[in-house]
């Protein structure tokens, strides 16, 4: 878990739901940690994706406690006050002090889950000081991206998981239905901000890892921002149904290092520079 | 008639309910196999229209027929007030959904549309607006725009009039009302007359406005968000006064034939509630369509 | 109210007939609220098995990865189709169908408010239906149930048939709650107060409500999308001014609420059973009643918390986070009330009771996992996973179908005169109960790994999972048949059941013999 300079009521709040969280997932879901079986959300790669796990975590162990404890009692009154024990009945209805509390009670807990909330939130809706600006549009059913610095560096990510393998023909891949042909590329520890449309019907991009998911929406522009902790490979989806293919446009980010990621811009810079000179040279 | 001992009267088996079913199912769906250009559409379409017609008009002559027969008591009366009320609800929340439409597109939609310069490049909102893509608007009033322009009706003319003419209106069908309340036939005869006559101008001058918007403005339903909200709020208000002005004439017919008492008149009071409620929509449509 | 009820007077016939019609004039033209509400009863049964079959083909397809029975678009339109079929074709209608059985029965009127236009309500929707599936013929809607634009824009007739099939099961829903809510406030019996009234009647009564107040409003969204689609207006097309978010505004102001539509009643019926076989009045029922209005109030003002991710300015998503979440407060004093009228009852577990129990446990956890989903940052997380089908199958199907499920062993010996099985219900309990947590639990973690929804393949790690989930899926369908069995049994014999049926259950409707005669309360009973 990441250290916290506890130094905010939010932080501390959030510090205490994550190792509560920790230590109950530690107990109940042993297989949390086998990332095959996938129990819990994805291993979190950028800051808020870890924010939205502890949130995550917090919640879910919260909900958890207030079910047994309703259930508890729920479940030893069955037991206990069952007309086969001979149990007799009863006649109480109503309790005022007993409304109150189970209305109080409640009412604080979801303050103390708003709260944290609240903070996460303005967080990721601030896409202020970013260093790098992609546009991304949706089509039925590929992706565009486009990097916003001049350069005119764009490109379409198709899926590139065969075909025989979807119908069945062929063994599925290892990343299948997860792959396309070209990957998105971002550099790492860079605050890079998503503009995020669509040129059709309305789709959205997720990358589970990195918390951001934003729909797609013709006509508009919506912002998000990521800033992935280092390099490697990040896998998603699609999550809006865009018809018939909405299953099969993948989003694949390949992140890299500050460095790799200016060499392989002014690459492909380069290369679109002298595809344009080619053209024109063609077509004088 | 029911055997049923209770005075709350319980009609017997009828067969309206099960012809209402079917002839709306025809209706629509030759609508809308009309509108996709499929087989016989229209014709069945039209069917199912003359079957809707058969069916209101035999469903309301045995409603009619056992009102007249005595058989509804204070409690079967109160019943049908507050049925029409409720009815009257939904009618309302009806036209919630297209207002909320409006506003949401005037307020909310049209200025984020401003801002997306990257899609949008100079598109400077607005309203009226038909959109980045959309006619450019020109003004209220103007006649003979050219292609890729619209004008606007304005308020102060066939609106403020039609405003008028409605209001009046719903007087005049409360002094038909207070004539039948104190017996006397012959003002309520002659009040609820004007009512529909005023309810037919209303219309007149409405198909009037639209003829000018599509001749002249160059404002159709297709001209972007305005056109969209413009139409589908007057069109269905005028569907509504269309329907209020029918009624309210087939209950002047039956008040001429001395069907409702002084103390006992739901029907007429039904008639004249949904005048009311068609009336103070159209108030909220002057204001927020054509004022603002 | 009016009190005097001399008999024979006029305008009624004087011979005292009260024996059903003959067979046409019976089912067909109706306007007896029993033969109304077994008609919807066995629409919503019919209905179940059309969109459960759909499920299964759902299920199928998702077995495995890689495509092995529908295509992509096929697979959409069996997503689609199920979920408008399940709820407007087996949820709404089946609690109208308990409606019409047990409101004039719990109020002592003699019949609903308006008996014809009962009938109505019913042939409307049963012709929405025709003309729904008959969409499967020509191209059925692909677009989801929630017909976002600009997807429904694309697409044939089928979508224009969907529409207006929504437009009538809209005027079947509005002139059903209309007669509810008259017969509720004009039709009890002398004596029967507002806060006297069986907890179902007010939670019909409120549901009523719901339903006039929206259904409008999901007529206004389709008919606007008629337009786009055909006659060329703009609301959705962003290049003519309007906004294809717009439409989601205007659905969910409808979806949201229309979510309650379906659980109001179910916990009507849940505070019904609870105290009968608890031996004891239902705990709290004022704060009851206003649980369930406050419930109803806020559906009003919380439905953007289904588009999170739309992109809505930040003090949108606080305002509709704080504003769903405040849902969970009168929730939660409905779910105490149940379990303090259990706490020093005198319990029995027949099947009802199974059914109920388990409803307030399943409920509960589908209800949390929407807590959860309410919470704005982690929603970006949930939003269109599994995780959100499995939230709501824990409150639809656990909630909602598994409580309708309680009321009929509940009150079936009251329609058919008979005893229904009671080892087999119990065995259909346990079937349900177990399956469907096979089927929808691992769906949790499917979500939260990653696994979007309305997808016809997935990739490879959400292969056990969605096996577990399958096989689940199709013994929760076979249970089902087991379900059939014992009612059809339960209509054509069974043990003679008492006027009674349980332990001094309370209420009116427990006052008339079993099978309740064809007419009843014709002189409407005192309540003291
Ligand atoms: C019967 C139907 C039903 C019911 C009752 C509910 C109840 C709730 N729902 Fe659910 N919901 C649906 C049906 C329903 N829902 C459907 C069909 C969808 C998907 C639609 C689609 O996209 O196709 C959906 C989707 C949905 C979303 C959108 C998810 C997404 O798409 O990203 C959200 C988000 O907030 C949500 C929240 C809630 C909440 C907060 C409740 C609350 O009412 C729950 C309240 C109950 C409890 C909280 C449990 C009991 C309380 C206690 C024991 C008290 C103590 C507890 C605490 C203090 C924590 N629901
Ligand atoms: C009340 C509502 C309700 C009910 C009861 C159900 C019941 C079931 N649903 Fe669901 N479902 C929805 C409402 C409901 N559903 C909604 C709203 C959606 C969202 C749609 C959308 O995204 O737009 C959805 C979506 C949905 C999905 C996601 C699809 C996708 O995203 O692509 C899945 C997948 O597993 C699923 C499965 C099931 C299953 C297995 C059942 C089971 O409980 C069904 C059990 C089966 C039966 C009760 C019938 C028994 C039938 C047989 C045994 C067949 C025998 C055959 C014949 C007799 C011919 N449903
Ligand atoms: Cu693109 Cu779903
Ligand atoms: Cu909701």
């Amino acid at each position: 878990m990441k250290i916290l300079h506890a130094s905010t009521t939010v932080e501390r709040t959030r510090a205490l739901l994550g190792s509560v969280a920790a230590a109950v997932s530690a107990m109940l879901l042993p297989a949390v940690a086998n990332a095959e079986y996938g129990l819990n959300l994805q291993e979190p790669a950028t800051p808020i994706a870890r924010e939205i796990m502890t949130l995550h975590n917090g919640i879910m162990i919260a909900c958890f406690v207030i079910f047994i404890l309703v259930f508890s009692v729920m479940f030893y009154s069955m037991w206990a006050h069952r007309k086969s024990r001979g149990y007799e009945p009863a006649q109480f209805s109503h309790s005022t002090k007993l409304e109150i509390l189970w209305t109080l009670i409640p009412t604080l807990i979801l303050v103390g889950f708003a709260y944290p909330s609240t903070g996460t939130l303005i967080a990721m809706e601030d896409t202020t000081e970013s260093e790098l600006t992609v546009k991304v549009t949706a089509y039925q059913w590929k992706w565009h991206y486009e990097y916003m610095d001049g350069s005119g560096v764009g490109f379409y990510s198709t899926l590139s998981t065969p075909s025989s393998q979807i119908l069945d023909k062929e063994e599925q891949g290892e990343n299948y239905l997860l792959e396309v042909d070209n990957h998105m590329v971002i550099p790492a520890q860079t605050k890079v901000r998503l503009l995020i449309t669509s040129a059709d019907v309305l789709h959205a991009w997720w990358i589970p890892k990195f918390g951001v998911k934003k729909d797609a929406i013709p006509g508009f522009i919506n912002e998000a921002w990521i800033n992935v902790d280092g390099p490697g490979i990040y896998r998603g989806q699609c999550v809006e149904l865009c018809g018939k293919d909405h299953g099969y446009m993948p989003i694949v980010a390949e992140v890299k290092s500050k460095q790799d990621f200016a060499d392989w811009l002014s690459q492909q810079k380069a290369a679109l520079d002298s595809a344009n000179g080619d053209t024109k040279v063609a077509s004088n | 008639m029911s055997s049923a001992p209770g005075s709350y009267y319980l009609p017997n088996p009828s067969p309206w309910p099960l012809i209402a079913a079917v002839s709306v199912f025809t209706l629509v769906t030759g609508v809308a196999l009309w509108i996709n250009n499929v087989g016989a559409g229209f014709t069945i379409a039209m069917v199912g229209l003359a079957a809707v017609l058969f069916m209101m008009f035999g469903w309301w002559r045995a409603v009619i027929n056992e009102s007249v027969g005595g058989n509804y008591n204070s409690e079967v009366d109160l019943s049908f007030r507050m049925t029409m009320g409720w009815f009257i609800f939904s009618e309302v929340m009806f036209f919630c959904a297209f207002f909320g439409a409006l506003f949401y597109a005037r307020n909310l939609a049209v200025p984020w549309l401003e801002e997306e310069m990257l899609l949008w490049g100079s598109y400077t909102g607005g309203w009226p607006t038909a959109g980045p893509a959309g006619a450019a608007h020109i003004g209220a009033d103007v006649h003979d725009v050219g292609r890729g322009q619209f004008g606007t009706i304005g308020a102060f003319g066939i609106p403020i009039l039609n405003t008028i003419l409605l209001m009046t209106s719903s007087i005049t069908v409360t002094l038909a009302h207070h004539a039948l309340r104190h017996g006397d036939r012959g003002k309520l005869v002659l009040w609820l007359a004007i009512t529909v006559a005023l309810g037919a101008a209303f219309m007149y001058y409405q198909v009037e406005e639209y003829i000018e918007a599509y001749s002249h403005l160059g404002l159709t339903l297709g001209t972007g968000i305005y056109g969209a909200t413009f139409f589908m709020l007057t069109g269905f208000h005028g569907m509504h006064v269309t329907i209020g002005a029918i009624i309210l004439f087939i209950i002047m017919l039956r008040c001429m034939r001395g069907h409702f008492k002084a103390e006992d008149h739901f029907a007429f009071e039904a008639a004249a509630w949904y005048w009311h409620f068609v009336d103070v929509v159209w108030v909220g449509l002057f204001i927020f369509v054509y004022i603002m | 109210m009016a009190t005097d009820h001399t008999h024979g007077h006029d305008g009624h016939d004087d011979h005292h007939d009260h024996g059903p019609p003959p067979f046409f004039t019976r089912w067909f033209m109706s306007t007896n609220h029993k033969d109304i509400g077994t008609l919807y009863l066995l629409f919503s049964l019919a209905m179940l098995f059309v969109g459960g079959s759909m499920a299964m083909v759902i299920r199928a397809e998702l077995f495995q990865p890689g495509l092995q029975f529908v295509d992509p678009h096929f697979f959409n339109q069996m997503t689609t189709m199920h979920a408008l079929v399940m709820i407007f074709g087996a949820v709404m209608p089946g609690f109208v169908g308990f409606a019409n059985w047990m409101l004039p029965l719990m109020v002592g009127a003699p019949d609903m408010a308006l008996p014809r236009l009962n009938n109505m309500s019913f042939w409307v929707l049963f012709m929405a239906f025709v003309l729904l599936l008959s969409t499967l013929l020509v191209g059925a809607p692909a677009g989801g149930w929630t017909m976002y634009a600009p997807l429904s824009i694309q697409g044939g007739l089928g979508i224009d048939m969907m529409i207006f099939a929504v437009h009538m099961m809209g005027i079947s829903s509005i002139l059903g709650a209309i007669n509810v809510i008259v017969t509720c406030l004009n039709m009890r019996a002398p004596g029967m107060t507002l806060m006297k009234m069986p907890m179902f009647v007010w939670t019909w009564l409120i549901t009523s409500f719901l339903l006039i107040a929206v259904m409008p409003v999901l007529a206004g969204a389709v008919t606007m999308l008629l337009t786009d689609r055909n006659f060329g207006t703009a609301f959705f097309d962003p290049a003519g001014g309007g906004d294809p978010v717009m439409f989601q505004h205007i659905f969910w102001f409808f979806g949201h609420p229309e979510v309650y539509i379906m659980i109001l009643p179910a916990f009507g019926i849940i505070s019904h059973i609870i105290p009968t076989f608890a031996r004891k009045p239902l705990f709290g029922y004022d704060s009851m009643v206003f649980a369930t209005a406050g419930i109803a109030f806020l559906s009003f003002v919380v439905w953007a918390h289904h588009m999170f991710t739309v992109g809505m300015p930040l003090s949108g998503e606080l305002f509709f986070m704080y504003s769903t979440m405040l849902i969970a407060i009168p929730t939660g004093v409905k779910i105490f009330n149940w379990v303090a009228t259990m706490w020093r009852g005198s319990m029995t577990f027949e099947t009802p009771m199974l059914f109920a129990v388990s409803v307030v446990v399943l409920f509960t956890i589908g209800g949390l996992s929407g807590l959860m989903l309410a919470i704005v940052p982690a929603d970006f997380q949930y939003h269109d996973t599994y995780f959100v089908v499995a939230h709501f199958h824990y409150v639809l199907f656990s909630g909602a179908v598994m409580a309708m499920m309680g009321g009929a062993y509940f009150w079936l010996p009251k329609w058919t005169g008979h005893m229904y099985n009671e080892r087999l219900g119990k065995v259909h309990f346990w079937l349900t109960a177990i399956f469907f947590n096979v089927t929808f639990f691992p769906q949790h973690f499917l979500g939260l790994a990653g696994m979007p929804r309305r997808i016809p393949d997935y990739s490879t790690q959400f292969t056990e999972f969605n096996q577990w989930s399958s096989l689940g899926a199709f013994g929760l369908g076979i249970s089902q048949l087991l379900f059939v069995y014992i009612v059809f049994a339960c209509i054509r014999g069974g043990k003679q059941a008492t006027a009674e049926v349980w332990e001094n259950p309370e209420g009116l409707e427990w006052t008339v013999p079993s099978p309740a005669p064809h007419h009843t309360f014709e002189t409407p009973p005192r309540i003291s």
